[in-house]
């Protein structure tokens, strides 16, 4: 196919236009951070500084924050999800129950419409009934809870994509089912379970809503809530403090994403986002 | 040939699925059932009406649909009405429309330019939430905010925008935040588009509009109908806008999760948050439906 020059000029000049509309909000966090007098405003540093980072790190709320706590929570969620999904996955591919894809449908369903603040309310009820308030734990099983469609169905196409034979000769051999699954199928959807273990964990790093809901003690909070202490009461936020922490706790994730992409693509799953 | 041809019995197969089957029962079914049951009390978290809510009826809901004041700022109606703006702003046009924009015009591409435009359109999206809307806080001052500093040396006015345009900054805002994936989903059907299609039809002179409409949209019809309902579904749950005006000013951009959220969350009158909850995931309950219709059909086609 023959591109004329003119469209070939257009397409750059639009490109250009596109990425500095998506770079011009981002810029500020590349420099600000290293920055001796970092401001509101982007501008190339006067001079390079690691003082802002020590800012933080003397700060022992802000570093619980980010180096017990989230890594618990976000931890907790991915191991819950990672475990429970492979089982569902599992049984539901591998087991002889009618109707399966009509149950991964409904969950579906269900996971799109028990969300976000709606679903909070009665959650928060719950929680609280259940004296989870304030506890890791609440956090974690209702990240898990809402996770867990998306993750299933994701693993189903693991495990679907499995062949049956080494199954069949395990169990000939006189395996017992959960022999099977640890020694014999686990194994072979290693990639499906990390990433849906770097799905969950990722999506309950950023998470926001469900720990400013469901913990209200300051020193159990993720680093989410505690970027907020960083703003100051009457709109003075410490903006070197707020440049590196959002540097270090926005780390993680980059890194994540990166792995996931170089390892298996930007695949779409369904059409599902986590 | 073995008569039984599955691994699990169905015993066993219940086992496994058991851990999944709590969590998802106990967090997302209970939930939707419980809420329902709760919008027809006065419960609250503390005072006589924690322990003992007693049931009222309609009477949350006739709160919300009070059609005298539903309109007013920080009520119900006037929350839905913004909601509906921000949906149309920022996922149907926005989103939608930059994402076919940028799948359209970079189709054939493969340079840095696409690259970069990708990727950086990839990382806006998988930000957390919180520093993003810091990044924009800082975007938007009206005085160091990079926007106003790139209006000023373009000579153009330099409004405070989240006090002056509240809604249209949000509307950006969700715009870049999320294009990110109609993008990639709409890059990926066009992709899958055989290019002998588009080559017989230059072939017979077509123009670039005719390519567009008489091939590329009606093969992407249920891409796109897919896209505009889970965008939708998305943006009319997002809470993130709160992150970076708070509601305000004035209620000005209280979407419904806020309402939802300053109503049952920081008032604590469950009663009626369960009410507007209920509403939310009604609509939602829509949306949902009609995506799983497209897409089993699509899987069945």
């Amino acid at each position: 196919m023959k591109q004329s020059a003119l469209m070939r000029i257009g397409i750059s000049a639009l490109a250009i236009l596109l990425a500095i509309f998506f770079l011009a909000p981002l810029l500020w966090f590349v420099f600000a951070p290293f920055d001796t007098t970092p401001s509101l405003t982007v501008k190339l540093p006067e001079s390079l500084t690691l003082d802002n980072f020590n800012l933080v790190l003397d700060n022992d709320t802000a570093m619980r924050s980010l180096f017990i706590n989230s890594p618990i929570i976000s931890g907790g969620v991915m191991l819950l999800v990672a475990f429970a999904s492979a089982l569902a996955a599992y049984g539901l591919s591998r087991g002889s129950l009618p109707g399966r894809s009509a149950i991964t449908y409904v969950l579906i369903l269900f996971s799109s419409v028990v969300t976000g603040t709606a679903s909070m309310v009665p959650i928060f009820v719950l929680i609280y009934n259940l004296g989870l308030f304030n506890t890791f734990q609440g956090v974690i099983l209702t990240m898990a809870g809402g996770a867990l469609p998306t993750s299933i169905f994701i693993m189903q196409d693991f495990v679907d994509g499995m062949p049956k034979s080494f199954e069949e000769a395990a169990m000939v051999s006189g395996a017992s089912p959960l022999q099977i699954f640890r020694d014999v199928a686990l194994p072979v959807l290693r990639p499906g379970i990390m990433v849906v273990a770097i799905l969950a964990f990722v999506g309950a790093w950023g998470s926001f809503l469900t720990p400013l809901i469901l913990i209200r003690n300051p020193a159990m909070r993720p680093a989410a809530i505690a970027f907020y202490q960083f703003y100051g009461d009457e709109g003075n936020p410490n903006i070197p403090a707020i440049a590196a922490y959002a540097l270090l706790y926005t780390l993680p994730v980059l890194l994540l994403y990166l792995l996931i992409n170089w390892r298996y693509g930007f695949r779409f799953f369904g059409g599902v986002k986590q | 040939m073995r008569a039984q041809n599955s691994i699990l019995s169905r015993q066993i197969s219940l086992a496994f699925i058991s851990p999944s089957a709590v969590l998802i029962a106990l967090f997302l079914i209970y939930p939707f059932f419980s809420i329902f049951f709760m919008s027809f009390t006065n419960q609250s978290l503390t005072g006589a009406t924690a322990l003992n809510p007693q049931y009222v009826g309609f009477q949350n809901y006739l709160d919300l649909f009070d059609f005298k004041t539903w309109m007013n700022r920080g009520e119900f109606g006037s929350s839905l009405l913004l909601t509906a703006q921000f949906v149309i702003g920022s996922a149907l046009i926005g989103q939608a429309g930059l994402g076919l924009l940028i799948a359209l015009a970079f189709r054939n591409q493969k340079g840095f330019l696409r690259q970069l435009v990708f990727t950086l359109a990839i990382v806006a999206w998988i930000i957390p939430e919180v520093v993003i809307a810091f990044a924009w806080f800082a975007f938007l001052d009206p005085f160091n905010g990079t926007l106003n500093n790139i209006l000023g040396a373009l000579g153009l006015p330099q409004p405070d925008w989240v006090l002056d345009y509240p809604m249209l900054s949000i509307i950006f805002f969700n715009t870049w935040r999320g294009t990110a994936f109609s993008m990639l989903l709409f890059s990926s059907a066009l992709g899958s588009i055989p290019p002998s299609y588009l080559e017989t039809a230059e072939v017979i002179g077509a123009s670039t509009w005719q390519k567009l409409r008489d091939i590329l949209f009606p093969l992407l019809r249920t891409t796109i109908a897919t896209d505009l309902i889970l965008i939708t579904l998305w943006t009319f749950n997002t809470f993130s806008p709160f992150l970076l005006t708070g509601g305000g000013p004035n209620y000005r951009t209280e979407l419904i999760s806020i309402y939802t959220y300053r109503t049952g969350l920081q008032f604590f009158q469950f009663g009626k948050g369960s009410a507007i909850a209920v509403i939310v995931m009604l609509i939602n309950l829509v949306l949902a439906s009609i995506y799983l219709f497209i897409s089993r059909r699509r899987r069945v086609a």
